[in-house]
């Protein structure tokens, strides 16, 4: 394949398998690493594991080191490839290259099952149970205690409520058809069904998140049950207060790679994990801001939006040739805020006005007819026909405008699919390839591209830069700038503060669902930003 | 430009620059220089649509090796001239009923969709076109009434898959019970004879030596190529099957065109009506029997992803096609239609498999060969 010509970040990591506490350097200060608090065997060590997917690399370098009986956290975006780590662990994907071990010895799993026979249990955020199976059937699925092809009914439920009084939950029936149980009740199923297997290792991925406040410490208190029997957990939440609570150390995932590893879980400072977890690995260069970039005429006005339990009560502006930026966490509701705006969901109250005239609730339609264009967070299940051509994909929004009684004029559509190419400079060129071939980048203003087209007035851009390469972010910069300049409205969502703060001329700050402050792009820095995303009970306990 | 390759070239790519690329713009080169192949031009055959040019390629393939097989088994049958032509229209004639359905129904499969109930609705909308009160109307009458109703339980279908939510599987199923079930009521059970010489005529009737029946089926073929690569239509179907999410967020009335796909499929099914009343001079309850399996198993062996968003009604008719030409070798052979169904189960795998390990390694084949060259 091709050489990693497009490797500009320089690695000094080299290094990071041994050592307790690692920091992979970023663009945030060095973190002092505690001393070695963990006193158990280490269970489970990556190194420089590499997984890569068509067009991205999903693990760019990951190092991981968990002891017997810790609790360690894994921090990262979404997109920061826990996901992929937690399918390479658990035997649904094999890494490309990188070494894994497993309680000493270099280890792949060639299949879920043998990472479960090796004693890895996963726990997904989606429970994998049968919900018409009972608790115990559910807990020994697969491995059900038989005898002559018979399954063992009476020592599958003793086992089952052996296990059960392990954590501590006598109380559920393994008779009981799981679905009647409630979330944590399942939860506790699977859990069990870890135990049955006798994991020694245990990948709870976000579970917290199915949990009602009160069932979060029940959640805790089982598991320390369990580091106290000697298993070792890695817990994945987007939850710092979470993670201060329960973890012991704390590695953290961006863009594919460990940006900072085994740090301490309670006294890391906050904004040291965040910066981790969102901050530049390089600079970025920026376009200049336009000095009368807010004097257009006022575009989209939003009104008191809301969605319950998502956000409550946003209203925003963007003036034409204006970039207005929105930061938050993941989980802030700044997707769903842009979505809704969209008309991609349906908003429970408040009103979005396009040039002043009210949009109808929850219609797509009527959002485009009104010059708007979104590049959804997920390029490739929201936003592209992979198998199709280049220029397809660039003109699905638009292609009825190039056609006459309903027939396409596909000459046209690749005509002008082909000037917003070269004005992207998109690589490949030939806009007839298959848009599954291009890099992240080039899909990415693929999909911006589609809103060049036709007469788009604002532009809704969610985490336009994830998964894009360093060089193609820069490129991307400049388009969203050009767009600005021509008149074109943006709303842009990211993550990342520096992207927001560089690239926006005013800034909404969104936490929990409201927006916080809102300021020009000069009165803010990347520390204020950073302190209000994370305010409240996430700065509690952190020295700061 | 050389062929040769260079290192920083992924080696699929660089194949498929053929030997003489037309120039490129400079600039563009050195933009891509040490970035990724440089763009060039594709082969035709390896570009947009390729794929399914080379898919229907395979499948004449298999229609050759079934003539061939034919002469073989028959060689005293194809060393006449006239026979032979007259086997090949009555191949067509075969197919031409179902192979109108099954351009419906590849439209609903592009779109993500699948329709259980096209057999039924082709004996609803026959029995009610040859119903007394309607035959009264005349031929026009029996057409119009046929098409209408073909169209309106496929609208029903879309409405109840698109506003209903109800699973494509379900809703279709239900209707197929339904639409029988009515039929039978309609017709009392009874075969209902049509006295309409102009229908009768459609399956008897010849022009040019082709009978009506290859027309109409030529035209329906005709128009879905048309209606599928050359309209806005055919268009959102693809977008529709292949990420709906997508195509809503593009601002495509993704509902809307459920509707309208499951509409044109009940449209079709209404055109083989009154082409399988003509064949037969009569309409009853149990016609079409399992038409809704032939045009599945058809429009699959064409090519037509399951799952949505890839196509061709080529492929769809050559499927068709390749079905009706293994029954006929079977009835020239005097064999029973039992090992036919066994021999057709056979061939569906077998497409299937040929279509998804074939292809890709094919590539993959001639990517590496052309680079060592």
């Amino acid at each position: 394949m091709t050489e990693r010509e497009e490797e500009t970040v320089v690695r000094s990591e080299e290094t990071a398998a041994g050592g307790p506490a690692q920091v992979v350097p970023a663009g945030a200060p060095l973190v002092e690493a505690p001393a070695d608090t963990v006193a158990g065997e280490v269970v489970l060590r990556l190194t420089d594991v590499v997984k890569t997917f068509p067009g991205v690399r999903a693990l760019d370098g990951v190092q991981l080191e968990v002891r017997a009986g810790e609790v360690h956290c894994l921090l990262g975006q979404n997109g920061a490839g826990k996901s992929t780590l937690i399918k390479v662990l658990a035997g649904v994907h094999r890494p490309d290259s990188g070494l894994v071990e497993w309680r000493g010895e270099p280890a792949t799993f060639a299949n879920p099952q043998a990472a479960m026979r090796a004693g890895i249990a996963t726990i997904y955020q989606e429970l994998d149970l049968v919900e018409d199976l009972s608790v115990a059937e559910n807990a020994f699925l697969g491995h059900e205690p038989r005898r002559l092809g018979f399954v063992r009914r009476g020592a599958m439920a003793r086992h089952t409520r052996q296990i059960l009084g392990r954590l501590g939950h006598a109380e559920i029936p393994p008779g009981r058809m799981v679905r009647a149980l409630p979330a944590a009740g399942k939860q506790i199923v699977s859990m069990a069904r870890a135990l049955s297997h006798e994991a020694r290792l245990i990948i709870m991925d976000e579970p917290s998140a199915v949990l009602a406040h009160d069932e979060v410490g029940n959640l805790f208190r089982i598991i320390r049950e369990l580091t106290a029997q000697g298993i070792a957990v890695i817990y994945i939440s987007h939850r710092l207060e979470e993670i201060r609570e329960i973890g012991d150390r704390v590695t953290v995932l961006k863009d594919g790679r460990t940006t900072a590893a085994n740090l301490s879980a309670r006294d890391t400072p906050t904004r040291d994990l965040v910066s981790r977890m969102t901050g530049r690995t390089i600079e970025y260069v920026f376009p200049d801001r336009p000095a009368d970039a807010a004097g257009g005429a006022e575009l989209l006005t939003v009104e008191g939006l809301t969605r319950a339990g998502e956000f409550a009560d946003v209203s925003l502006r963007v003036r034409a040739g204006e970039i207005v930026g929105i930061a938050g966490l993941v989980g802030s509701g700044r997707s769903e805020l842009l979505e809704t705006i969209y008309g991609a969901r349906r908003a429970d109250a408040g009103s979005v006005r396009m040039a002043g005239r009210a949009l109808r609730r929850g219609s797509v339609g009527a959002a485009v007819r009104a010059g708007m264009g979104m590049a959804p967070e997920e390029r490739k299940s929201q936003a592209l026909l992979l198998g199709e051509p280049i220029y397809r994909n660039v003109t699905l929004a638009t292609f009825g405008r190039y056609a006459r009684a309903g027939f396409t004029d596909v000459g046209r559509e690749r005509a002008e699919a082909d000037r917003i190419a070269a004005s992207l400079e998109l690589r490949p060129r030939d806009v007839r390839r298959p848009v599954r071939t291009l890099s992240g980048g080039n899909q990415q203003k693929v999909v911006v591209g589609r809103w060049l087209l036709g007469d788009t007035r604002l532009l809704l851009l969610d985490e336009p830069t994830r998964g894009v390469d360093v060089g193609a972010r820069a490129e991307l910069y400049q388009v969203i700038r050009g767009l600005a300049a021509r008149g074109v409205g943006v709303l842009l969502v990211s993550s990342e503060v520096p992207e927001v703060l560089g690239l926006a001329d005013r800034v909404l700050v969104m936490r929990e669902g409201r927006v916080v402050r809102e300021a020009p792009a000069g009165e803010l820095d990347e520390n204020t930003v950073l302190d209000l995303v994370m305010a409240g009970s996430l700065m509690e306990g952190a020295p700061a | 430009m050389t062929e040769g390759p260079t290192p920083t070239v992924a080696p699929q790519r660089a194949a498929q620059l053929p030997a003489q690329s037309p120039p490129v713009d400079p600039a563009q080169t050195a933009a891509a220089v040490g970035k990724v192949a440089s763009p060039g031009r594709i082969s035709w055959w390896r570009g947009e649509g390729g794929e399914g040019v080379r898919r229907n390629l395979g499948l004449v393939g298999v229609l050759v090796v079934l003539v061939v097989i034919g002469a073989l088994t028959r060689s005293d049958l194809y060393s006449d001239p006239d026979w032979v032509w007259d086997n090949v229209l009555s191949i067509l004639k075969l197919a031409a009923v179902v192979g109108v359905v099954t351009v419906g129904m590849t439209f609903v499969i592009i779109g993500g969709g699948i329709d259980l109930s096209v057999g039924a609705i082709v004996a609803l909308a026959g029995v009610w076109c040859t119903t007394v009160a309607t035959q009264s109307y005349g031929a026009g009458g029996m057409i119009f009434s046929a098409l209408t109703v073909g169209l309106a339980v496929g609208l029903v279908n879309g409405l109840l898959i698109s506003y209903g939510r109800l699973v494509p599987f379900i809703a279709t199923l239900a209707m197929l019970v339904a639409a029988r079930g009515l039929a039978a009521e309609i017709s009392d059970k009874q075969t209902q004879v049509s006295d309409n010489g102009f229908i009768n005529g459609l399956a008897s009737n010849s022009l040019l030596g082709i009978p009506l029946l290859v027309y109409i089926l030529a035209a329906v073929v005709a128009a879905g190529w048309v209606l599928l690569n050359r309209t806005t239509f055919g268009r959102r179907t693809v977008a529709v099957g292949g990420n709906p999410e997508a195509a809503r967020l593009a601002g495509i009335n993704v509902r809307r065109h459920t509707v309208l796909l499951y509409g044109l499929s009940g449209l079709c099914c209404g055109i083989a009506a009154i082409m399988l009343t003509a064949q037969a001079n009569s309409a009853q309850a149990a016609m079409a029997n399992l038409y809704e399996l032939d045009a599945i198993a058809a429009a699959i062996i064409g090519g037509t992803l399951l799952s949505g968003g890839r196509g061709t009604i080529i492929g769809s008719l050559l499927g068709v096609v390749i079905f009706a030409t293994i029954t006929n070798l079977f009835a020239i052979n005097g064999l029973s239609t039992e090992a036919q169904n066994m021999v057709k189960g056979g061939i569906i795998v077998a497409a299937v498999l040929v279509q998804q390990v074939q292809f890709r390694s094919l590539t993959q084949f001639l990517g590496r060969n052309r680079l060592t060259t």
